[in-house]
């Protein structure tokens, strides 16, 4: 069993997007979440969805600062993949009232909520970067995504100087703004 | 202030990449500013979902590649996990090709009572009815006892039975799931549930509602619905003629019903010049549904029909259709394609009502 320092520190190396400790969690943790969706219902290939799945909600709520884990991560996780599997299966309409539970398990409600809208966003603004178009696309990913110094970008773009691609980036900007905000008003 | 100006302004300050003063002179601003400030308030928020992007794709790629790498290593060896017994196993795989069966042999067995039914001699019908009762039960008990046997006793839960209080017509105007109907039909619903002449009934929400023109267009949301092709009359943008013969196609009952008139006046109740009088038989259930000219064109929308006086019905004209999908363009963005091919013309009535049947939907709701 681990400690509570030792689980925080994965929490923090999550949250820093650190491999060795999405790789800890998982050797922690799939084979009781594959055991339990095997067990209601579901294929290995289920299981590594809805893990994946919850290692998103994980990572946002790591990120948040905010996150005070108030039980062992193992029933944390397990939680959450159990709420996961269960309203993938009442979507399927393959809803099982008796899913079995071999663990104890805590409210998730809340995080999945958060989750949903988070993702919401995520693919709403994937969708706005796609409508955009080349080389409006590339361009604001190198910027805002990869991070790149504007001089940087002006050479891989081919931008006579970096003034002359920082305009054409907030041109870009703009029309994505646009895009963005009006499906965004829109879904509310 | 120069737009970029003000967004490269706010993007430094959240970065914390301006000086002290730089700073001071930008809050000062954002103070005396409502308008910066709102700007400045969205511009954040937007930087912020960017900024999400940009975690949950590096997030995502990390986790895909340590899982595959974790596979790959077979750190989590497929064989340990033995998958309850084989036979659950297969049961699950199967389990919608035994309910197709099931669903078959039941068929079977029916059409074989009707046959019965008609070549006994006397009236054994009512012997027969029972009997396959019985059958199918039997077939569904042992479905159950095998389900018993496999400790799996998921029964697929039907979709739980809806009520519906009202019952209108509507009809497709795209056939991405688009359906036209009164403002007055959806007005207080909570649940809507459109339904083809088949009894597939798909979830339907309304994305617009004039109460003004009472027209509704409501947006097919269920997943099980697949966008239909062909749509085959068309909307004119001008006034029909006086006297011009119509027919219209509405769900007064359960079943479809089909009924013909003429078109009495080119204004409504009290002169409203935005819809039709015409002379029809309709029924409560008829609203929502098409006014078809002889040449298959959509021409109107039954909307009501005067309370005191007989065969008075009111039509809402079809050109009030282009003004809604323009209103809905504007506020919501979407683009509804209203079909431009009209394949009803010279045909005769009872083929034109074979081709339309299926575009003509019940609304339903509660």
């Amino acid at each position: 069993m681990k400690t509570i320092d030792q689980e925080k520190d994965l929490l923090s190396g999550l949250a820093a997007n650190d491999t060795n400790a999405i790789e800890t969690i998982y050797r922690e943790n799939f084979a009781t979440i594959r055991s339990f969706i095997i067990k209601n219902n579901g294929y290995p290939d289920d299981a590594y969805d809805i893990f994946q799945e919850a290692m998103i909600v994980l990572f946002e709520k790591a990120k948040s600062g905010s996150f005070n884990l108030s039980c062992q991560l193992q029933t944390y996780l397990y939680s959450i993949c159990r709420r996961l599997w269960l309203k993938k299966l009442q979507k399927q309409n393959r809803y099982n009232p008796s899913i079995e539970t071999i663990q104890e398990i805590v409210a998730v409600e809340d995080e999945l909520e958060l989750h949903e809208k988070k993702d919401k966003d995520f693919l709403l603004m994937e969708g706005a970067l796609k409508k955009i178009g080349e080389p409006c696309k590339s361009l604001l990913e190198a910027f805002y995504i990869e991070k790149k110094s504007m001089p940087e970008i002006a050479s891989a773009f081919g931008y006579t100087n970096a003034d002359n691609a920082k305009t054409q980036k907030y041109k870009c900007l703009v029309r994505l703004k646009k895009i963005f905000f009006s499906k965004y008003k829109n879904k509310e | 202030m120069d737009e970029n100006l003000l967004l490269d302004a706010i993007e430094r300050y959240r970065n914390g990449q301006m000086n002290d003063a730089e700073k001071l002179f930008f809050e000062e601003l954002q103070k005396n500013n409502p308008d910066i400030k709102q700007v400045a308030a969205e511009h954040s928020f937007f930087l912020d979902e960017l900024e999400n992007l940009s975690d949950q794709r590096a997030f995502r790629q990390n986790l895909k590649e340590v899982e595959s790498r974790l596979r790959k290593e077979g750190a989590f060896s497929e064989n340990e996990e033995q998958p309850k017994s084989k036979v659950a196993y297969l049961w699950n795989r199967y389990r919608r090709t035994i309910a197709v069966a099931a669903a078959i042999a039941g068929v079977i067995s029916f059409s074989t009572a009707t046959v019965i039914s008609r070549y006994s001699e006397n009236k054994k019908v009512a012997v027969i009815t029972p009997l396959v009762d019985n059958k199918l039960n039997q077939f569904e008990h042992k479905l159950n006892q095998i389900e018993h046997k496999l400790n799996d006793a998921t029964a697929i839960p039907a979709k739980p039975k809806f009520e519906a209080n009202f019952r209108a017509t509507g009809f497709l105007v795209d056939g991405s799931g688009y359906i036209i109907t009164n403002a007055h039909v959806v007005q207080n619903a909570k649940n809507i549930i459109v339904e083809n002449k088949k009894g597939d009934q798909f979830a339907a929400l309304p994305i617009y509602s004039n109460t003004l023109t009472d027209l509704a267009i409501l947006k097919i949301t269920d997943t099980a619905f697949r966008k239909v092709s062909g749509l085959p009359y068309t909307f004119p943008k001008t006034t029909a003629e006086l006297a011009e013969p119509i027919f219209t196609l509405g769900y007064p009952r359960e079943e479809v019903v089909y009924g013909e008139g003429y078109l009495s006046a080119k204004s409504g109740y009290y002169g409203d010049t935005a819809s039709y009088q015409i002379s029809i038989s309709v029924n409560p259930g008829n609203s929502g549904g098409p006014v078809i000219d002889k040449d298959g064109e959509v021409i109107g929308i039954i909307s009501s029909k005067e309370t005191n006086a007989d065969g008075v019905v009111f039509a809402i004209k079809s050109k009030n259709i282009y003004t809604a999908l323009k209103e809905i363009k504007k506020e919501k963005d979407i683009s509804i394609k209203l079909p431009t091919v009209n394949s009803l013309k010279d045909l005769d009535r009872v083929k034109q009502i074979k081709k339309l049947e299926d575009f003509v939907y019940k609304v339903k709701g509660n």
